[in-house]
């Protein structure tokens, strides 16, 4: 099967010179299509950083990075906003909702700035995931309404809002109580399950990976 | 497009106080552009009115009549000439145009004149005086000497004379009264005073006298010809094109009233100066606060630029939000500030209804259109270096945070 993801070599230094750090230290590593996979490693393993790059925010040193085919090391900046706007999804461990906008509105906002203004097929998508997550009565709520781990659930619906390939979550229930964690990975589960949609989770959380069907340790900038 | 003007606008109403504070400012800044271009519009009105306002604004003169000094290219000479005396310099053909000139677009009145110098005799008490003959149908046609009367009525026979109430008063002449006239060329026609009148220019009051075309002409020796034709247009401010095209278009010589009147001219543009100074002051300190507070807002706003820019939104997206935010203030602003400034001015009386003493504002001239698109491209200008400074927001930095 053709991989989702492959990364060959991937090597990132931060800083130059004596001050130079290198993170990743030609890490390798490919994802299939629809696979739920947790990334496990002590803290300045390279896991976030891994993440990062994976997720088209950050160009690695060296390496190759294809998805979907395409090579993304060379793509600029534009190509890989897009890219990235179409076929990644993230969930990040604080959640990141915009507080001025209603819990519709911050899942709707993937494919509104994609088409350049709110489509009713869009917003009934929106509302749709919401209603999944088990927010359909909070849709209308500003963000600084909910409570964290509501919060975390529409941050799940918007990163899904576009149907994409791959969800990228950085410690998605590291500030959660253990209900909501949960909940939460619950639906992280069963959306992997109904939708074919790839996650890579990362986590310190045992249980979390243990409900994962495949673990990458990432170790000293390697995969081990 | 529309996508940016919801965040736009979200992000505006989401921090009302600080929005209102930001549109008052801008408001205010396109408020003293306003008063101000209403006050120098109407000073300057004001001033040209009450200065220029009985004159003509383009005057035909007749050409020179001496003979013009024919030399070789390069040659050189010293030349000492007495003026021709004899005959007095006229239009002989202008009648001619002036059914062309009073049909013309924008011109308000065309006065046919004979003037010329002479003195008023009034038994021991000679007065010289500038003569200024008309048709008497045509009398307030330049100077509103009608309106103008403070005694008797503007009405011209042949025999009879206006004379500023200066004049009447050093003369000790009333209404009804004769006087003999001498012209220059030593012809004498005893006039009843007709009226007396009051301009407020001492040379008028005091120096001159208003008689019938026919009058001068027999005072002066000019049984045909004119000695100039005198025009009043609607906009004064076109005197030197219309004098420009008539000269052209006729082969006369005609003279616009600012060729007289330099000084006025450079005071009034002066005064254009100061105004559009102050009003540069304004726009700039709309720029610097509209910048100000979007910058302000972009190092507010760091964390969910950075999360936009994660969900797929592009440099150019996050420009638009901000350049927008900018225009939507400076719209807003511009508009506001406009209606305020046209509600303060209206109660002012225009420069042509103006008392003296009274402040000379024009409602009219209150420039709210190009306030508003100055103030609305200042403030674009102004949220270009925030919107910038948001493009360049590295998601990596922030949602690490």
């Amino acid at each position: 099967m053709t991989p989702l993801l492959e990364v060959t070599d991937l090597v990132k230094t931060y800083g130059e010179g004596e001050a130079a750090t290198q993170v990743l230290k030609g890490l390798d590593m490919q994802l299939a299509p629809g696979e739920l996979v947790a990334l496990l490693g002590p803290s300045g393993s390279g896991k976030s950083t891994l993440l990062t790059i994976l997720g088209t925010l950050m160009q690695p040193t060296s390496g190759q990075h294809v998805m979907l085919g395409r090579d993304l090391t060379r793509a600029r900046d534009a190509e890989l906003t897009e890219f990235r706007n179409l076929h990644i999804g993230f969930v990040f461990q604080f959640h990141h909702l915009l507080p001025d906008f209603s819990a519709l509105e911050n899942v709707i906002f993937p494919a509104a700035v994609a088409a350049g203004r709110e489509t009713a097929r869009d917003r009934a998508r929106a509302a749709e995931l919401l209603e999944r997550v088990g927010l359909s009565d909070r849709m209308d709520f500003l963000a600084t309404q909910l409570s964290g781990g509501q919060k975390q659930r529409v941050a799940v619906a918007r990163a899904l809002m576009n149907q994409p390939e791959l969800v990228l979550a950085d410690e998605p229930t590291g500030n959660l109580d253990r209900e909501s964690a949960s909940q939460v990975m619950d639906l992280l589960t069963q959306i992997n399950r109904d939708e074919g949609t790839s996650f890579l989770i990362s986590t310190h959380d045992e249980t979390i990976a243990a409900a994962c069907r495949r673990q990458i340790r990432v170790v000293d900038g390697r995969t081990g | 497009m529309l996508y940016s003007i919801k965040i736009a606008w979200r992000y505006l109403s989401s921090g009302k106080a600080q929005t209102a504070l930001l549109v008052a400012g801008v408001a205010a800044g396109v408020f003293v552009f306003i008063f101000m271009s209403a006050l120098i519009g109407g000073l300057a009105s004001y001033l040209v009115q009450r200065t220029v306002g009985d004159i003509s604004h383009v005057t035909i003169k007749p050409p020179d009549r001496d003979a013009t000094l024919l030399l070789e290219d390069g040659r050189t000479v010293h030349l000492v000439q007495q003026r021709a005396t004899t005959q007095r310099d006229t239009l002989r053909n202008a009648e001619a145009f002036l059914p062309g000139i009073e049909a013309t677009a924008g011109v308000r009145a065309v006065s046919p004149q004979i003037v010329g110098n002479g003195f008023v005799v009034r038994g021991q008490s000679r007065s010289p005086v500038a003569v200024t003959g008309v048709e008497p149908a045509r009398l307030s046609a330049i100077a509103n000497i009608a309106a103008r009367l403070v005694a008797g009525e503007a009405r011209l026979g042949n025999g009879g004379v206006i004379i500023g109430a200066s004049l009447a008063a050093d003369l000790q002449v009333d209404v009804g009264q004769v006087i003999t006239l001498q012209s220059d060329r030593g012809i004498e026609r005893p006039l009843v005073v007709a009226g007396l009148f009051t301009i407020g220019v001492d040379a008028l009051d005091s120096r001159a006298a208003f008689v019938s075309l026919a009058t001068a002409r027999t005072l002066f020796e000019l049984p045909q010809g004119l000695s100039r034709v005198e025009i009043k247009l609607e906009d004064l401010n076109s005197a030197d094109d219309y004098a420009r095209r008539l000269a052209a278009e006729t082969g006369l010589t005609a003279e616009s009233w600012t060729t007289g009147n330099a000084q006025l001219l450079d005071g009034l543009r002066a005064q254009a100066s100061s105004g559009n100074l102050i009003k540069g002051f304004a726009l700039v300190t709309i720029v610097i606060g509209v910048a100000s507070a979007l910058l302000l807002s972009t190092y507010r706003r760091r964390s969910e630029i950075g999360i936009m820019r994660a969900f797929g939104a592009s440099r150019g997206f996050v420009v638009a939000v901000f350049v927008l935010q900018g225009a939507l203030i400076g719209i807003l602003g511009g508009l506001i500030g406009a209606a305020l400034g046209y509600l303060a001015l209206s109660p002012f009386p225009i420069p042509e209804e103006a008392q003296a003493g009274g402040l000379p504002v024009d409602v009219r001239q209150g420039a709210y259109g190009l306030a508003i698109s100055l103030t609305a491209i200042g403030a674009i200008l102004a949220s270009i270096l925030p919107a910038r400074a948001a493009a360049r927001v590295d998601p990596v930095s922030v949602i690490g945070q």
